[in-house]
């Protein structure tokens, strides 16, 4: 690992001024110190983001949550409050990691962790990513749990985060302190799809903090479920965050989105719209799911996970609409 | 830039098992060598350095943590328990008494991870923390042998004394629950 120097930052001010160029924000390192140690990642400087005081979920009067970016992964989910109000967010950031790493992960690390795609974490291949201009060796090789969805030639990688698929589908916001000042982006648009640039995975530009994520209420049946190759403590195949609102056997509002299937969460935006106003049953699930999924391009190893986000659209929406 | 081949040091303070350890750590260090190489409590395990197998699982300021993915350097001033800390006076934890009675280990290096996992999963129990297979998510979670399988996944044993190890924490957890019924 090359040395590098440490730095605790008190404030996001302090933080920014810390930051200089070949620098990163850590903040639990269980995947910034891993990538570290495999050489993917070669900082000259950490500076420590993970004791900033926006340790603090916060509900407010509305019923949204202010989420601090340095709240633990594992005081997120045990959140009473959130536990009450944003079932599926909590569901989500407990089906990820083990106990053990979502106490030492923060929010804004969670949001930021780099694919798990294997190229990518092995500093000796080509990838992208890694180093733009190499090639995807995962094209043609190990793929079976990469994209179907929005990929590019360059790039099939998918993005990792159960947390951030929930929050995806819950309309949420990120709050970001840069040299420009404060901003907010929309959770929906903080990743990118991979494209002819796939070493970014985000809009955001180096030294950017993330400070908060802000969640709008959510007063309709909700939940997160996860599709992996062993019970428990393993990254989805394919994962899904729906909520629904079933009124008089109509369908009056929905939210999904699909997590192991892009480069970012996929918000399901055509499968939504054909089901607003729609009857609640199971053959209309079905057709609004065929209907995002009528986009995939599955690569040779994964198109089984075509009719694995379909039935779990359908299952899912199916058991919310029991619940509604 | 030869900066960049020099290591940098810095001076943190721990107090590992109630005894305060001042110590220079290379930052790369991470908390995992830094208590097997600096401290000589080789109790904690590096079985894949990567946060995949919980052998290196200590209590970080009361929490279980991944020693081996935690940079010392950033946990300076953090009071950190190992395997060595678990037992009082000179008296096993009733969470080890119960891991010798279930057989809950063969080899043995997954075992210090593993009790300290555990001492954590009652802990988090016992504040109502929920976990991925608890139904009921505001309801106070009982440790039933999903429960713990599910709270222990963080922790491979790769001689698959798994067994033992779900009948030795379901065996600490009752006693917790009668004891804090008593209390
Ligand atoms: C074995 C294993 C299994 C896992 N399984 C899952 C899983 O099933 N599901 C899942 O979702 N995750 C899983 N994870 C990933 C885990 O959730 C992430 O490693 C964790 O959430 C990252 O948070 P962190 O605080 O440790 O981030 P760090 O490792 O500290 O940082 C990650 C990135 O974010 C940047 N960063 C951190 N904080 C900020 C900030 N405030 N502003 C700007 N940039 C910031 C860092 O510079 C770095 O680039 C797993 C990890 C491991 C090791
Ligand atoms: S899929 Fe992306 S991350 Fe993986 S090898 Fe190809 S370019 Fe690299
Ligand atoms: S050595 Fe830390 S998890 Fe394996
Ligand atoms: S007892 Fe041997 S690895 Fe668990």
């Amino acid at each position: 690992m090359r040395p590098f120097v440490y730095e605790r930052a008190t404030s996001a001010d302090e933080a920014l001024r810390l930051h200089e160029d070949g620098a990163r924000y850590l903040g639990g390192g269980t995947n910034l110190v891993d990538l570290m140690r495999l050489g993917v990642e070669e900082p000259a400087r950490l500076v420590d983001v993970s004791r900033l005081p926006n340790g603090e979920i916060e509900l407010r009067p509305d019923g949204s949550l202010l989420i601090g970016a340095a709240v633990t992964n594992s005081d997120l989910a045990a959140d009473r409050t959130v536990r009450e109000s944003h079932p599926m967010l909590a569901q989500a950031v407990l089906a990820g990691a083990s106990g053990q790493i979502r106490n030492l992960a923060t929010v804004g690390g969670n949001l930021l962790q780099r694919t798990r795609c294997s190229y990518f974490q092995d500093a000796d291949k080509p990838c992208n990513k890694r180093v733009p201009g190499t090639g995807c060796p995962a094209r043609e090789g190990e793929h079976h749990n990469l994209a179907i969805l929005g990929h590019s030639e360059a790039c099939v990688a998918t993005h990792p985060s159960d947390m951030a698929v929930a929050l995806a589908a819950l309309d949420a916001t990120v709050h970001v302190r840069g040299r420009g000042g404060e901003r907010t982006v929309p959770l929906r648009d903080l990743h990118r799809l991979p494209g002819d640039d796939p070493r970014r995975d985000t809009v955001l530009d180096s030294g950017d903090l993330i400070t908060a994520v802000e969640v709008p209420p959510l007063d309709i049946p909700s939940r997160y479920r996860k599709v992996r190759e062993r019970a428990s403590f393993a990254f989805a195949l394919v994962s899904i965050a729906a909520a629904l609102d079933v009124e008089g056997g109509t369908v009056r509002d929905v939210r999904i989105a699909l997590g192991g299937v892009a480069h970012r969460p996929w918000r399901a935006l055509r499968a939504e719209e054909a089901l607003r106003g729609a009857p609640a049953i199971g053959e209309e699930f079905q057709r609004a799911a065929e209907a995002e999924l009528a986009a995939a391009e599955p690569l040779r190893d994964n198109a089984y996970k075509v009719p694995l986000a379909r039935n779990l659209i359908v299952r899912t929406l199916t058991e919310l609409g029991e619940r509604s | 830039m030869d900066s960049e081949a020099t290591p940098v040091h810095a001076e943190i303070a721990l107090v590992v098992n109630g005894t305060e350890h001042r110590l220079r750590v290379d930052t790369r260090a991470s908390l995992l060598d830094t208590l097997r190489e600096d401290l000589g409590l080789t109790g904690s395990k590096k079985g894949c350095d990567h946060g995949q197998c919980g052998a290196c699982t200590v209590l970080l300021d009361g929490r279980r943590a991944n020693a081996c993915l935690a940079l010392a350097v950033a946990h300076d001033g953090a009071e950190v328990v190992t395997v060595e800390g678990l037992a009082r006076d000179g008296r096993l934890s009733p969470l080890q008494e119960a891991f010798i009675e279930h057989d809950g280990f063969q080899c043995g290096y997954c075992t210090p991870g593993q009790l300290c996992s555990a001492t954590a999963v009652l802990d988090e129990a016992d504040r109502g923390w929920p976990s991925a297979v608890t139904e009921d998510l505001t309801a106070d979670p009982v440790l039933d042998d999903d429960e713990i399988r599910e709270r222990m996944s963080g922790n491979l044993c790769r001689c698959g004394a798994y067994t033992g190890i779900v009948k030795a924490v379901r065996e600490a957890a009752r006693e917790t629950e009668t004891d804090g019924a008593r209390a």
